[in-house]
């Protein structure tokens, strides 16, 4: 990484530095107002850096929940990240030590940076995926200090600021709703989460085992309608 | 909670971030093609697993009085609908999130 690469990459990270400050000060907020000091927050970032994970993780901190439930939330929330590596294998090959930070920093935005820029002429490609990749977790600490300092020195009624967490996944639900159009799994979700709920009850969320269960057996049982119609654009008959 | 509790908790959580976004360079880094069924799934659970947690993060809602659900139900629609509207994160999620603090804090 070298200046010529930052001073290439930072345009192309305006759009997700405005987004991770403002996230990223609700996430630092939300945890400064469940109690924990600022400290967390900038280590929380550093070392987790996604957003739906740590969102979850305030509330999962705030419940001082069991190791292993926070292992098993965090594992099926963050799934969809199966999906992103699968598409950068190619374009992280050869980048030596620093893959392993590619790989570690591969959050939604970054990744739909990666997916969607190229590298300016005279920039090495491999130090412009870099740079885009280190500047993004760096507003994305930035944001959750200063909302974590934020949070601790103002001093406001914040009852009801969890639902921050509710917003973000309400928001990710509309974004996959308007880009897939199959919507059956959506609602398999919901019923199917709905009815362990009322069977198992909302204690420490493990109705979301079986929920789990009945998600995966579902999208099995239905994949040969699922995959019919809208599959691949190419080699999707060939079997 | 101890600074050790904290600490277990925040260090469980990155590692298993970073197990799951390492997972697929593990499995098909040496040019093996991941199975179809795993690139099904890929593209289906997530939108399914997403109302799951939505599910969860409305499980403790009780139905006893018009001021238990209505605050969370009426924020909710209102972050559905801003998002529609004006496809902006901030906007939905920061709007959303007060108008549910106003509702719960001084309307119900």
């Amino acid at each position: 990484m070298n200046r010529k690469s930052l001073a290439a990459a930072f345009p192309h990270t305006v759009p997700v530095l405005m987004g991770y400050l403002s996230i990223g000060i609700v996430f630092g907020w939300m945890l400064s107002a469940a109690g924990f000091h600022t400290v967390w927050s900038g280590i929380m970032s550093l070392t987790m850096y996604a957003g739906s994970g740590q969102y979850l993780g305030v509330e999962l901190l705030a419940n001082a929940s069991p190791l292993a439930d926070a292992a098993f939330l965090t594992l099926i929330l963050n799934f969809r990240h199966l999906v992103y590596g699968l598409s950068m294998l190619e374009k992280f090959q050869g980048m030596g030590w620093r893959k392993l930070y590619m790989i570690f920093s591969l959050t939604d935005e970054t990744y739909a940076l990666l997916a969607g820029v190229r590298a300016p002429e005279g920039v090495d490609e491999k130090d412009f995926y870099f740079s885009i990749a280190v500047l993004d977790h760096l507003y994305w600490i930035a944001g959750s200090v200063i909302g974590a300092v934020a949070g601790a020195l103002i001093t406001i009624n914040t009852e009801g600021i969890d639902f921050a967490m509710t917003a973000l996944f309400l928001v990710i639900a509309v974004e996959q709703w308007q880009s897939n159009d199959r919507h059956a799994p959506v609602f398999l979700g919901a019923v199917g989460t709905l009815a362990c709920l009322l069977f198992l009850g909302p204690e420490g969320g493990r109705f979301l085992i079986p929920a789990l269960v009945i998600l995966v057996a579902g999208l099995l049982l239905m994949r040969p309608s699922l995959e019919k119609p809208a599959t691949l654009p190419k080699g999707g008959e060939s079997e | 909670m101890t600074t050790m509790q904290i600490a277990a908790l925040v260090a469980v959580m990155a590692i298993v971030t970073f197990l799951t976004r390492a997972l697929p360079f593990l499995l098909f880094g040496r040019g093996g093609e991941p199975p179809k069924v795993v690139l099904y799934l890929g593209r289906f659970l997530p939108p399914a697993v997403i109302a799951m947690l939505i599910v969860y993060c409305y499980r403790n809602v009780s139905f006893a009085a018009v001021g238990d659900w209505a605050p969370a139900f009426i924020a909710g629609a209102a972050v559905v609908a801003l998002h529609l509207w004006k496809k902006n994160n901030m906007l939905s999620i920061v709007g959303g999130t007060i108008l549910y603090m106003v509702l719960v804090q001084a309307v119900f």
